[in-house]
């Protein structure tokens, strides 16, 4: 095997070997990784994105893990699907070094030759995500797995590329972590196509509840009679054809080690899609992403070929300039683009 | 571009609970720089090698306090051979008696350390190995 390029006929066959060490190549962002990728491509599509997501310690693991299991031991009679998991955890920005611990969770699922897991490290990257998570996917995806579990790192507000990644993303909460506040402020819950309140026997979930379903209502046009000051009020709502096409969070309770709640979360998952499926949604969060990815790879690249086309000194000189406040950021700016087109 | 990552699974295969050694060595690991998959306590040989092969791991650290490791760590290089990873490096720490070190290094294993060992040590025998098995 030649060092940069690899044969995608074993991966595409289930060998897991060959797909574990094509994994590694996309991480390492390889020449042989994003060769291995162009070929791969073209048999993605197929998968089902779940992106799981939430801050540090509401259970992630453990309903990544339950989630799994569910999907590989069906209630009903139906097929038991294939599951690839890829867990993201944060790397440390002073070392370079990361544990990454979400496989403890997910012991359930081990001995199980139709579930793969792959543990991933942030690598400096801030979104929830680690740069080469969308290219694991794409690997799975190509690999035949009918269902990809995507864990961000514990994430806290912004933290919310899983949502241009994902078909449908979880957003889990657990009692006691914030007030109404944190519940209408912007970025995390926002990406929400499913809230979990998981830890669901601890005190305050009620109330937890209650703060999720109160954002939920705020941000949605439902109609609505109330009494106010004596007076009848109503406020008028979407109308029906407006309101088919919205989608509402749920809100399932679930405890993840016990697995309460998770037949209801798959239910809740399957409605999802089959809304994403019914209102074109599908197509357009799909091209979304894809057009995502477009422009990131873009930018990266036509940064790195005006930086490589630069002249030597010159952008320390700029940077000497900025230093002494002779020029200011956007002038260094001008300057340095004006020099490359000379 | 491509950065080389070490990639390390610490895993405590057998029944013994003492896993505060196995965390001593996931952290040192982490603050060396490579990236720890630590996969907690009691695990079986086939968990251990299975996670080795998902994880695509260069080196698997195994802590074992129970004595069992005459039964274990064997059983876990058949099943790695089995999958096609006998690239991967092997370390083991915990209580290892001095006549079961030259047999464990003959089935294969890189590295062995008793308590005290320092973590210095470990670091730097896992650098020595990539570096030898890259060239």
């Amino acid at each position: 095997m030649s060092a940069d390029s690899i044969d995608i006929q074993p991966i595409l066959n289930g060998d897991r070997l060959a797909l574990s060490r094509v994994l590694t190549q996309i991480e390492k962002d390889s020449t042989a990784g994003r060769d291995a990728l162009n070929h791969l491509f073209p048999h993605t599509g197929k998968a089902q994105l779940i992106g799981v997501t939430g801050a540090p310690g509401t259970g992630k693991s453990s309903l990544v893990n339950q989630i799994a299991y569910h999907y590989r031991h069906p209630v009903d009679d139906s097929q038991p699907q294939r599951i690839a998991i890829v867990a993201v955890d944060p790397t440390s920005p002073f070392t370079g070094g990361a544990v990454l611990g979400d496989r403890i969770r997910m012991r359930d699922l081990s001995g199980d030759p139709d579930v793969f897991i792959r543990s991933m490290a942030s690598r400096g990257s801030l979104g929830g995500l680690a740069r080469a998570t969308a290219g694991i996917v794409q690997a799975y995806d190509a690999a035949g797995y009918d269902i990809i579990l995507i864990e961000t790192v514990g994430a806290g507000q912004a933290e919310v590329d899983i949502a241009r990644l994902a078909h449908t993303t979880l957003v889990v909460e657990a009692p006691g972590l914030g007030d109404d506040i944190q519940a209408i402020k912007a970025g995390i819950l926002e990406i929400a196509d499913i809230l979990v309140v998981n830890k669901a026997d601890r005190p305050g979930v009620e109330n937890t509840e209650r703060a999720l379903r109160n954002m939920l209502q705020l941000a949605h046009p439902a109609k609505r009679v109330f009494r106010h000051h004596g007076q009848q009020m109503e406020v008028d709502g979407a109308d029906e054809q407006e309101y088919e096409a919205l989608w509402i969070a749920p809100i399932q309770r679930t405890i993840a080690t016990d697995g309460e709640g998770l037949t209801e979360l798959l239910e809740h998952i399957s409605q999802h899609r089959q809304h994403l499926e019914n209102t074109g949604e599908l197509a357009r969060r799909e091209r979304a992403r894809l057009a995502a990815q477009l422009d990131e790879l873009i930018e990266s690249q036509l940064v790195s070929d005006w930086r490589a086309s630069l002249k030597n000194g010159v952008y320390e000189h700029a940077l000497d300039e900025l230093e002494a406040r002779h020029l200011s950021p956007y002038e260094a700016v001008q300057e340095l683009v004006k020099e490359q087109k000379k | 571009m491509a950065e080389e990552k070490i990639r390390v699974l610490v895993a405590k295969p057998g029944l013994d609970g003492h896993d505060r050694g196995a965390k001593v060595i996931a952290r040192a690991l982490r603050d060396a720089g490579m990236e720890v998959i630590y996969t907690g306590l009691r695990q079986t040989p086939e968990m251990v090698a299975e996670a080795a092969l998902q994880e695509d791991v260069n080196v698997v650290g195994l802590s074992i306090l129970s004595g069992a490791h005459m039964a274990l760590v064997p059983r876990i290089l058949e099943l790695m051979q089995a999958n096609g990873q006998e690239d991967v490096k092997v370390f083991i720490g915990g209580i290892i008696p001095d006549e079961d070190v030259p047999k464990l290094q003959d089935a294969g294993v890189t590295g062995i350390y008793g308590p005290g060992a320092s973590t210095q040590l470990i670091i730097d025998d896992i650098r020595a190995a990539m570096s030898a098995a890259a060239n």
